[in-house]
């Protein structure tokens, strides 16, 4: 199978290999393969293989994609495969993009979480039924991948755009009853860096790999500075 | 104007605007099949309150909800930056003055 692999920063080109197929083959394994065997000098990021980490997220074939979960079988069907690093992001070589910036907007999000109780209170007793638990745990099991900015065309247009991991991140905040800075981080989300410059055309639900719904999440921040009065005044 | 503010007008017009479309279009397919000129339509419109009031919003509705639209086009794919929001404004403005002529011209006696 011929595999076009991009080398090179910024600037730069794709070089082709030729990578034998395997059954049950994923892009991560082609990857490996042309370190190991083709060109050591080649550079990309991976830790788990499993889908937990997130490290390995990248262009393949155009769309955006996790690669140790992507089978080569699903994605060239034609046979050709062209493996590039996530859009959006700077390339800091070959296959690695610099992802500074994807998670200093998670920070500008005020994606930590701000405790209410201290060492001394008890546990909070968290109803698991109740609508806001739910609503967080739908968005909870990001695992901070990048697949949705690298889809995002908002992100693309207007580079202070914050991106839908990081408003989904917000997202499961406010709706976290332990959590003590709901009014706060609705401003920080607020605006046209924020949750209403999203333009509702759902690259980020179709591409995430966890199958979440960023935009359903950002959605939920519209309609929530709307109700409670809170962001941006 | 922040970006939640607009967000809010925008989706307000919305509202206003698909209600004013449906009124606006059975309007004019009732009047069509009820066979009326212009002449006749303006003998019935000059002078109505009425027919103002509601032509003056859906203007003002479309004058806002387009600019808002307008001032994202500049900023995502223009890159124009703050210079988005004084376009915007203009065209908004442009849009309120030729409306409200239009509806001036319909209504007045």
């Amino acid at each position: 199978m011929e595999v076009r692999v991009w080398r090179g920063g910024a600037t730069g080109a794709f070089e082709s290999f030729e990578v034998p197929r395997q059954p049950s083959q994923t892009v991560l394994d082609v990857v490996t393969h042309i370190q190991r065997h083709l060109d050591p000098t080649l550079s990309y990021r991976f830790a788990c293989r499993v889908g937990m980490c997130g490290s390995c997220a990248m262009t393949v074939n155009g769309k955006p994609r996790w690669t140790c979960r992507t089978h080569v079988d699903k994605v060239a069907a034609s046979g050709r495969l062209e493996i590039a690093p996530l859009a959006n992001l700077p390339v800091v070589k070959d296959l690695v993009a610099d992802m500074r910036e994807f998670f200093d907007k998670w920070a500008r999000a005020r994606g930590q979480f701000t405790p209410t109780r201290t060492r001394s209170d008890g546990f909070a007793v968290v109803n698991p039924e109740s609508s806001a638990r739910r609503e967080a745990d739908a968005g909870v099991e990001c695992i901070g991948c990048g697949v949705c900015y690298a889809a995002c065309d908002v992100v693309k247009w207007n580079p202070d755009y914050l991106g839908p991991a990081a408003l989904n991140r917000a997202w499961t905040l406010v709706n976290d009853e332990r959590d003590g800075a709901k009014a706060a981080r609705l401003d920080a989300v607020s605006g046209d860096a924020g949750c209403h410059s999203c333009h509702t055309m759902m690259s980020c639900t179709e591409h995430c790999p966890k199958h979440l719904s960023p935009t359903r999440s950002i959605s939920g921040l519209k309609r929530m500075t709307w109700r409670l009065g809170k962001g941006g005044e | 104007m922040n970006g939640r503010r607009l967000w809010i007008a925008q989706r307000v017009t919305a509202m206003i605007l698909a209600l004013c479309v449906v009124v606006h279009l059975a309007t004019i397919i009732y009047a069509v099949h009820g066979g009326l000129g212009a002449a006749q339509i303006l003998g019935r419109t000059r002078g109505s309150i009425a027919i103002g009031g509601f032509y003056a919003l859906f203007v003002v509705a479309a004058a806002i909800h387009g600019g808002i639209g307008l001032r994202t086009i500049a900023m995502e794919w223009l890159r124009l930056g703050r210079v988005s929001n004084w376009l915007a404004g203009l065209v908004a403005l442009a849009l309120v003055v030729l409306g409200l002529r239009a509806v001036v011209a319909v209504v007045a006696a």
